[in-house]
């Protein structure tokens, strides 16, 4: 089940891509993956006992992501902060971060 | 894709040259497209750094900032407590400038020509603009206490809302406390600057009785009926951490101090007599915010588009941080402002260079307090832009508190600190 829901995010994502300009898209994905940054660095890279996100694999991330938003990875926020994105938007999110050197 | 960029830039009487795929090269008029921010708080400095690395360094950014450091009201009331330093909340500028390229001035803006897109510094002198951020943070309304409008009373009584030295100051007046005497935190209306930083204040000022002073009482004496935030931890704390030393009156608006017999003065109750006497008047948006007609809400909040933080008032000015009028649930906090920061850095480089402003602003808000020196309880919610309603909403289902109070939360939040801190400034 959990692949499906993998397919269909990826599927959806390419549909968000197709609609939006590319350069536009950009600066959006960079917007929502900076909100990240609070916590865990700018553009991903962390200081102190925050995880760093940069250049972790997309699918990692991805499926962390998952785990919070269902509940299945214990946390003390994360949980509650994954249920506030698309699946869509994480993919999108995972993917800027994980290209991040 | 460059053509249409082109157009865009075109439009809007600007010629763009575009480099790359991902950003033009800001150009105003054939000149260097310039940014000006007011303001080098959480929300200033953060548009500022990231304007810088979201136009991959083709627009030019001045951030004018009075102050030599950045001081962080987040973990401030720490330093009251005595568990951390000044040093520790104290971020230097420097790396603006070094490694982002931005043109620190230390210097304060008196005016704002929106005609001339000029801004005139204390110092004498003018900069232009082709798009100004507006981040003035807070000032305070004295003239509502008429015993506090003057420069003696305030250095007396004071509000340490901005950190610097009034925390300073404060820490001093809480160290010459005699053991056995009260101190009286005076808690404005909502909305207000970091709605659960009265109560954390509270906590820090109560465990450093605790340990150096322990028949000293804290007396909380607050506008609002009730705890305006993560009430249940706070109320436990004061109970179990603290018995017998922290006491709370909701409903108790301060009219008026007798700086002379430190008195605080109410609209329903009796005066109140204190030893140390901590006032945190009445907010609304900074200085110059207001005299340059930005404060459209009441005289007192910024409206602005929550796409581009762009001024209903005045076109090609952006307003961020605690100066704007919030969309209802959003809290004034520097994790708040640190995103309209990035919202409209985005905005401003696509403006700039000719892309399509992203129409689906997306962020979160964490906000964590100290109810000891290590024990943490956070909040946090998601917002997202609804398009029809033109604001931002909280994401239903996303967001909530701690499940407890933990240490490991006390770890996360100074993760926080170091990493919002490093995310504007390093």
């Amino acid at each position: 089940m959990f692949r499906t829901h993998m397919l269909l995010s990826v599927a959806a994502a390419g549909i968000v891509a197709l609609a939006t300009p590319a350069a536009a898209q950009t600066l959006q994905v960079k917007s929502w993956a900076s909100a990240c940054a609070n916590c865990h660095g700018t553009n991903g890279k962390a200081q102190g006992a925050a995880a760093s996100l940069a250049g972790q694999s997309k699918n990692d991330l991805i499926s962390k992501m998952q785990a919070f938003k269902s509940g299945q990875r214990p946390a003390t926020l994360m949980h509650q902060i994954a249920k506030g994105y698309t699946d869509e938007q994480i993919e999108q999110i995972a993917a800027y971060l994980a290209a991040q050197k | 894709m460059e053509r249409r960029a082109l157009l865009q830039a075109l439009g809007t009487g600007a010629a763009v040259a575009a480099t790359g795929l991902t950003a033009g090269c800001a150009t105003v008029g054939g000149k260097q497209a310039k940014v000006v921010v007011i303001g080098g708080g959480f929300a200033g400095s953060t548009a500022a750094k990231y304007i810088r690395m979201w136009s991959e360094g083709s627009v030019q950014v001045t951030m004018v900032e009075p102050n030599e450091a950045f001081w962080s009201c987040p973990i401030s009331n720490l330093v009251l407590g005595g568990s951390k330093t000044m040093a520790d909340i104290t971020t230097p500028y420097d790396n603006l400038a070094k490694k982002h390229g931005v043109q620190v001035v230390r210097d304060s803006v008196t005016r704002i020509d929106p005609k001339a897109k000029t801004v005139t510094l204390a110092g004498g002198a003018t900069l232009a603009y082709d798009r100004l951020i507006v981040s003035p943070g807070i000032d305070f309304m004295y003239e509502k206490i008429p015993g506090l409008n003057n420069a003696m009373a305030q250095a007396k009584v004071l509000h340490a809302w901005k950190a610097g030295p009034q925390t300073t100051a404060l820490r001093q007046q809480l160290e010459a406390m005699p053991n056995g005497v009260v101190y009286a935190l005076a808690i404005p209306g909502s909305p207000y600057r970091c709605p659960p930083g009265p109560y954390e204040r509270a906590c820090q000022i109560a465990n450093y009785f605790q340990k150096a002073k322990p028949k000293s009482k804290v007396l909380i004496l607050d506008a609002n009926k009730d705890v305006t935030s993560k009430g249940k931890f706070f109320k436990a704390a004061w109970a179990n951490k603290y018995p017998g030393m922290v006491e709370y009156r909701g409903s108790h608006k301060v009219m008026d101090v007798d700086v002379a017999t430190n008195t605080l003065k109410f609209e329903f109750n009796d005066d109140v007599k204190a030893d140390v006497l901590n006032v945190i008047p009445d907010m609304r948006a900074g200085t110059i915010a207001r005299s340059s007609g930005l404060a459209t809400a009441d005289n007192r909040w910024c409206e602005v588009d929550f796409l581009t933080y762009e001024s209903k008032a005045m076109p090609g000015v952006h307003v961020l941080g605690d100066a704007i009028a919030a969309a209802p649930k959003m809290p004034k906090s520097g994790h708040m402002a640190n995103q309209h920061g990035k919202t409209c850095a985005a905005a401003v480089v696509a403006m700039l260079t000719g892309q399509e402003v992203p129409s689906m602003p997306i962020f979160a808000n964490t906000c964590y307090s100290f109810l000891d020196t290590q024990e943490v309880v956070h909040v946090a919610a998601v917002y997202r832009y609804d398009a029809g309603k033109k604001t931002m909403l909280p994401v239903a289902g996303a967001g909530g508190l701690s499940a407890e109070p933990s240490k490991l939360e006390g770890t996360y939040a100074m993760a926080w600190a170091q990493n919002i801190w490093a995310d504007m400034l390093a």
